[in-house]
């Protein structure tokens, strides 16, 4: 019996995880993929939005901005790239104009740092803004993060200090069973006093396997593009075009590894695997970028890639408790990745209205930080080579990531078990050659790690092997 | 800070080539610099023949290509490193590198030479619409993972693009089991060699879609089909002509670019057509000393000529050291290279690939060949159809070697219906290392009076995987 159990480890689940693990609770995380934050928590805009786009009073405007300022705190402890680079609404016409105003009186409602700023200073700030450019409202605590990494490090952490994670667990069914529930997987089945429910996309699913009051969660897809880093300057925040009715739009952002990403569209789709893209979509995405800058260095384009947004018809999130001791963290979408700490805060005190909570005297709130060996001084890099030289050995020249990273992220708690776990911790594959070179080599690294066949090393989830047999028999 | 002369990045065909230059144009201090465990670059990958008839006046296999300028290099003892990445490149000519090895290092050049090579353009690069499975990769990585670490990357496959590598694959997949559904290309004309197109596709019934590209990449965790459809002159899809194929694997053949981040991170300027750095006519950049060559300046069809570029570049190079470079007499014209542009012929008739002209011949009963322009299409036309020959290139296994597959070929034609029982034979067989290059693995394979032979060096050695 475990005090807790988690399904989905995406952000929410993740960050719940962790909150939870600085108390005397046990903790089970179930997560249906064969990587933690593989779904929307993956494939975003990897924004920390400052709390002025959602309408005051919501849920979304209450977690918003405080969520988006515990950041500062979660990514220090935890060894997390963050930039607080700001954001600017650009308004192109009178009309947009007036709903720079409307943004900036929710901002001030909502607590937020917003000022709308004129022509000069906007071209000042940003002088690749778009020269159709009016006037612009200005976030200056936005921020850009490293969404893989920030789950990965959250669960990392969270598994530190005890919490246990099962991957490739499906929940099948959901029980209440003598006040405590019972937990179908594909795999086992598992009992816990409270359950929350973090399944973003498929948390309608959960939901109501459980509850009276059924749910549905639609599924909004992003497509979006994603540039190459290059050396040339280019926009330095993130430029929003001013919302509509199917959200905050295109956007057109550096990202913390400096690539650029470009979109999302927002389009509802029926099904929940639907993670393509198409033509048309993305041609859209273009255009409507060019509201926000008049050149974009297609050249560069080396990606590209669409999310699912976890779609609520409130509009809102919604966290309630429909049946006692089961948690709904429904509808989380965008601003959900910048509320999520806040969100944690909320769930952390939701459980402790069920079970008392008494905190760990030995919780560590810190990760091992990574070795970012591209970022240290030479002294430093030279004194780490010493102590291994597999931090001299580059595997990935795009990204220039040394052996010695990769094995790190496959040894540690919540270690990556595919190539594309490996790409979102360390990075290789994310450059121009797509993991063309690296690919051969991270898999020769996973297979001795793991001491498996390179033909059993997956892409991503199971199934998603990348060699077949070899082409001589067997040795 | 150790002080070289002259610095050259990348090991393939073009870095080689320059440095025996350098050398024997009298620069003796020399480093060459390789990421990879091996000199000779993506050479060592292409097993198959049909490199070197400009510079050797033979017909040799990527590996056999690569070793004649190894050989040239140890000849001369040019000093070189191995599983060495270079991190950096400074305006002052610093070289600083990564390595297993030796850790960073920071090397003081007089001139440096890039000879970085080129990446294969990828699924995100083309935006081909879909899902996105396993099982969609690179014509190049999947080259890599067959000849080198031995393993199929697929078994029912789709390729999309008609470059070389993508055809050279076709082959290569189809005499390892698999069976290739189709080559889709774009455009209205072949982008490959004409010889490609007739050995590695007409040879083995793979259809050809010219003016045809991909509609949709479906599947969840691998791929499981590929909807391809025809294009208009606009290269807009056809509505309604969709054709659905089952397949495990879709290979891209979509054209190379020229890797510079090097050059790009110092203030290179890169020509907007081949995306290669902008040079002179002494092939230098921008920055003086520093000089670029091979297809990291712009892809080139053969590697012949990378190899006389690579010279070039060495040549300039000593003489920039030597303080005698004269001024470019003119700018660097980057050269049109791209396919001999074919178009498919008629039913019954057959392409001849003598030159690159291209002829599409028939044949009647009493051997008249017509549509040809030269005699010596005739010949071949005659033999095409009487006795048709090939060459074939594979791998077998090998024990005790530092790597797991040894590229072998036949050491001359063999009867072409016999390439398929040929093929099961060279399955059959397990080599020892150390092998060398020319070594016969089968003697007069299923008595045709060819052999299969080596076409690689592989040392004793503990493999990894």
């Amino acid at each position: 019996m475990y005090d807790i159990a988690i399904i989905g480890a995406g952000v929410i689940g993740a960050t719940i995880a962790r909150n939870l693990s600085r108390y005397k609770v046990s903790v089970l995380v179930l997560e249906k993929n064969s990587d933690v934050g593989d779904e929307t928590s993956c494939a975003n805009s990897a924004i920390i939005h400052a709390g002025y786009d959602p309408h005051p009073g919501t849920l979304k405007a209450e977690l918003n901005y405080p969520g988006h300022m515990m950041f500062t705190k979660v990514c220090e402890e935890l060894d997390v790239e963050l930039q607080r680079i700001g954001a600017l609404t650009i308004s192109t016409s009178e009309e947009e104009s007036a709903k720079l105003r409307v943004l900036l009186d929710y901002g001030i409602r909502n607590g937020a740092q917003v000022e709308i700023i004129g022509q000069e200073r906007l071209r000042e700030i940003e002088p690749f803004v778009t020269k159709k450019a009016v006037e612009a409202l200005w976030a200056p605590t936005s921020g850009i993060i490293n969404p893989f990494e920030l789950v990965v490090a959250l669960m990392e952490n969270a598994m530190d200090n005890g919490v246990e994670l099962h991957l490739e667990e499906k929940v099948t069914g959901l029980r209440k069973e003598n006040g405590s529930f019972r937990i179908e997987t594909e795999k086992g089945s598992y009992q816990a006093r409270v359950v929350i429910n973090c399944a973003g996309v498929a948390s309608g699913e959960i939901n109501n396997l459980i509850s009276e009051r059924k749910e549905a969660i639609r599924p909004r897809k992003g497509e979006y593009y994603v540039l190459d880093h290059f050396p040339a300057p280019y926009v330095t925040h993130t430029l929003f075009s001013v919302p509509s009715a199917k959200g905050k739009g295109v956007l057109v952002s550096p990202t913390t590894h400096g690539n650029y990403l470009i979109g999302p569209s927002s389009e509802f789709t029926d099904s929940a695997d639907d993670k393509g893209t198409d033509a048309p979509t993305l041609s859209q995405v273009r255009e409507q970028a060019f509201r926000l800058v008049d050149e974009i260095p297609m050249q560069y384009v080396i990606r590209e890639f669409s999310g699912l947004r976890a779609y609520h018809d409130s509009g809102d999130f919604v966290i309630n408790s429909p049946v006692e001791g089961f948690i709904n963290m429904l509808g989380i979408q965008s601003p959900g990745l910048a509320s999520s700490p806040a969100i944690g805060e909320r769930a952390v005190g939701m459980v402790g209205e069920i079970i008392p909570l008494e905190e760990k005297p030995d919780y560590n709130p810190r990760r091992r930080p990574l070795y970012r060996v591209n970022n240290l001084s030479l002294e430093q890099r030279k004194a780490l080579i010493a102590k291994d030289p597999a931090f001299g050995q580059m595997v990935c020249r795009c990204e220039q990531v040394t052996k010695g990273e990769v094995v790190d992220c496959i040894r540690r708690n919540c270690g990556a078990r595919s190539i594309k776990g490996v790409k979102k911790r360390v990075r290789p594959g994310f450059g121009k050659c797509q993991g063309g070179f690296c690919e051969p080599l991270i898999m020769e690294i996973l297979s001795e790690e793991l001491g498996i066949d390179r033909n059993r090393i997956n892409y991503s989830n199971r199934g998603s092997f990348i060699l077949m047999e070899k082409t001589k028999g067997e040795e | 800070m150790k002080r070289y002369d002259l610095v050259i990045i990348g090991a393939g065909a073009a870095g080689l080539a320059a440095a025996v230059e350098a050398y024997d144009r009298g620069i003796r201090s020399i480093l060459l610099l390789e990421k990879d465990k091996y000199l000779g670059g993506i050479l060592l990958q292409c097993i198959h023949n049909g490199f070197g008839l400009q510079e050797f006046r033979e017909e040799l296999s990527g590996p056999q290509y690569a070793q004649r300028f190894v050989d040239q290099l140890n000849e001369r003892g040019i000093e070189y490193r191995v599983n060495s990445m270079v991190i950096n490149i400074t305006r002052d000519l610093q070289v600083h590198y990564s390595s297993l090895e030796e850790g960073y290092v920071e090397v003081q050049a007089k001139a440096i030479i890039c000879s970085t090579g080129c990446s294969e353009r990828t699924r995100g690069s083309i935006a081909t619409p879909g899902t996105r499975p396993s099982g969609v990769l690179t014509a190049g990585l999947a080259q890599r993972y067959m000849n080198i670490d031995g393993y199929m990357a697929g078994k029912r496959v789709f390729i999309l693009g008609s470059g070389d590598i993508g055809l050279i694959m076709a082959r290569r997949l189809t005499l390892e089991g698999a069976k290739v559904l189709g080559v889709a290309e774009i455009m209205p004309t072949t982008s490959g060699l004409t010889r490609n197109i007739v050995q590695c596709l007409n040879d083995y019934g793979i259809p050809l879609y010219l003016h045809h590209t991909v509609k949709e990449i479906i599947g969840r965790d691998r791929v499981e089909k590929v909807v391809i459809c025809p294009v208009d002159d606009n290269l807009q899809f056809i509505e309604g002509r969709d054709m659905v194929f089952d397949v495990d694997t879709v290979l891209l053949s979509v054209g190379l670019l020229p890797n510079n981040p090097l050059l790009e991170k110092i203030g290179v300027r890169l020509h907007p057509r081949s995306k290669g750095p902008l040079v002179d006519g002494n092939l230098q950049t921008s920055i003086p000393g520093i000089f670029a060559c091979g297809n990291g300046l712009y892809v080139h069809d053969l590697v012949d000529k990378v190899s006389a570029e690579g010279r070039k570049a060495g040549r300039n190079a000593a003489a920039y050291i030597n303080g005698t470079l004269a001024a470019a007499e003119a700018e660097f014209k980057v050269p049109a290279v791209g396919g001999e542009g074919h178009t498919l012929p008629e039913e019954g008739k057959f392409i001849c690939i003598v030159c690159p002209r291209g002829c599409h011949l028939s044949v009647d009963e009493n051997l008249n060949v017509t549509g040809n322009s030269c005699p010596r299409g005739k010949e071949y036309a005659i033999n095409e159809v009487t006795n048709p020959t090939r060459t074939i290139t594979s791998t077998v296994a090998i024990s005790g070697g530092e790597l797991h597959r040894l590229p072998v070929m036949t050491s001359s034609p063999i009867p072409k219906g016999k390439i398929f029982e040929v093929m099961q034979e060279i399955d059959k067989v397990r080599a020892c290392a150390p092998v060398r290059i020319g070594d016969v693995i089968i003697r007069n394979v299923l008595g045709t009076g060819s052999d299969i032979i080596a076409t690689r060096n592989i040392l004793c050695g503990q493999s990894a995987g």
